[in-house]
């Protein structure tokens, strides 16, 4: 008799359990970031950011030299 | 040499790549690390909308001083537009796909209103590409466009707002009212927002100088 009081009673608690659980937190990335890789694909972005940016640039000047072309034979 | 805005342009994107992704976030369900993706999906469409209204203010000039230049602006600032709806809803899908499991869902109004938007200025090329005389062509396409522009913004803008949707800040929910307490995500937002736009700019100023220099071509 006295066992399942004591069950019963310990029972009670579970729900503190469950919401420490809960309270652990919503999964990030953070495995990811603490190994420092997560700099690696910043790197590579960037990079790629970079190259787009820079073709960019090259297109621009390229279609100024077009245009000062252009104007000088009008 | 290249304009001090395209450079700021570069920076502000680069900026919010390295720290979008290093920063700080608040932690939710469901979106957990993807709330990320609000650096870079969002943007891009309000990249997207600024082309638009770009290419509508040209068509209003083009009818009220009747130039071609305007016309070939609002044409080329269309073209823009619609590309950057390109990686707009690919990255939408994505993100959909991985928080609330489905590419495409019908069930949000946002999604089908910008659908039936990029069908309406399809149309606009179209209408453009079948009409040969220029003077007629910049016409009709000023006023379709100034119509395109309405339909798409009632359809982006305000009908999402009316009914439930899946987006924040629709189905009477303020405009990133979840976000507005973190202002850690502001200092990236507001800059990539910035960034893209200036960067949607840039693109459009090549293209149009380009469009520019064909037609002249064409002319001699």
């Amino acid at each position: 008799m006295n066992n399942r009081i004591i069950i019963f009673l310990t029972s009670l608690l579970l729900p503190f359990f469950v919401k420490a659980q809960e309270a652990a937190g919503v999964e990030m990335a953070d495995a990811f970031r603490s190994e420092g890789k997560i700099y690696v694909v910043i790197t590579v972005i960037s990079i790629i950011f970079i190259c787009l940016i820079g073709y960019l640039v090259y297109i621009d000047m390229k279609l100024r030299k077009l245009e000062n072309k252009n104007r000088n034979t009008n | 040499m290249i304009k001090w805005w395209k450079i700021l342009a570069a920076l502000l994107i680069l900026y919010t790549l390295v720290w979008g992704m290093l920063g700080p976030v608040p932690q939710l369900n469901i979106l957990h690390e993807t709330i990320r993706n609000l650096f870079y999906h969002v943007p891009i469409w309000f990249a997207m909308l600024f082309q638009m209204g770009y290419s509508v203010i040209f068509a209003i000039k083009q009818l009220s001083k009747n130039d071609l230049q305007s016309d070939i602006i609002s044409n080329q600032a269309a073209q823009t537009g619609l590309f950057f709806a390109l990686p707009g809803l690919l990255t939408g899908c994505m993100w959909a796909k991985f928080t609330w499991g489905t590419w495409w869902t019908f069930q949000d109004p946002k999604l089908n209103g910008v659908a039936i938007a990029v069908l309406i200025y399809l149309a606009y090329f179209i209408l453009r590409s079948s009409i040969d005389d220029e003077q007629k062509r910049a016409r009709i396409a000023a006023v379709y466009n100034v119509f395109a522009f309405v339909m798409m913004f009632v359809f982006i803008m305000i009908l999402p707002r009316l009914t439930d949707s899946l987006h924040p800040g629709n189905g009477g929910n303020p405009a990133f009212g979840k976000y507005d307490l973190d202002s850690n995500m502001r200092l990236v937002f507001y800059p990539a927002v910035i960034g893209w736009v200036l960067l949607s700019l840039w693109i459009l100023d090549v293209k149009k100088r380009l469009a520019i220099l064909t037609h002249k071509e064409n002319e001699q």
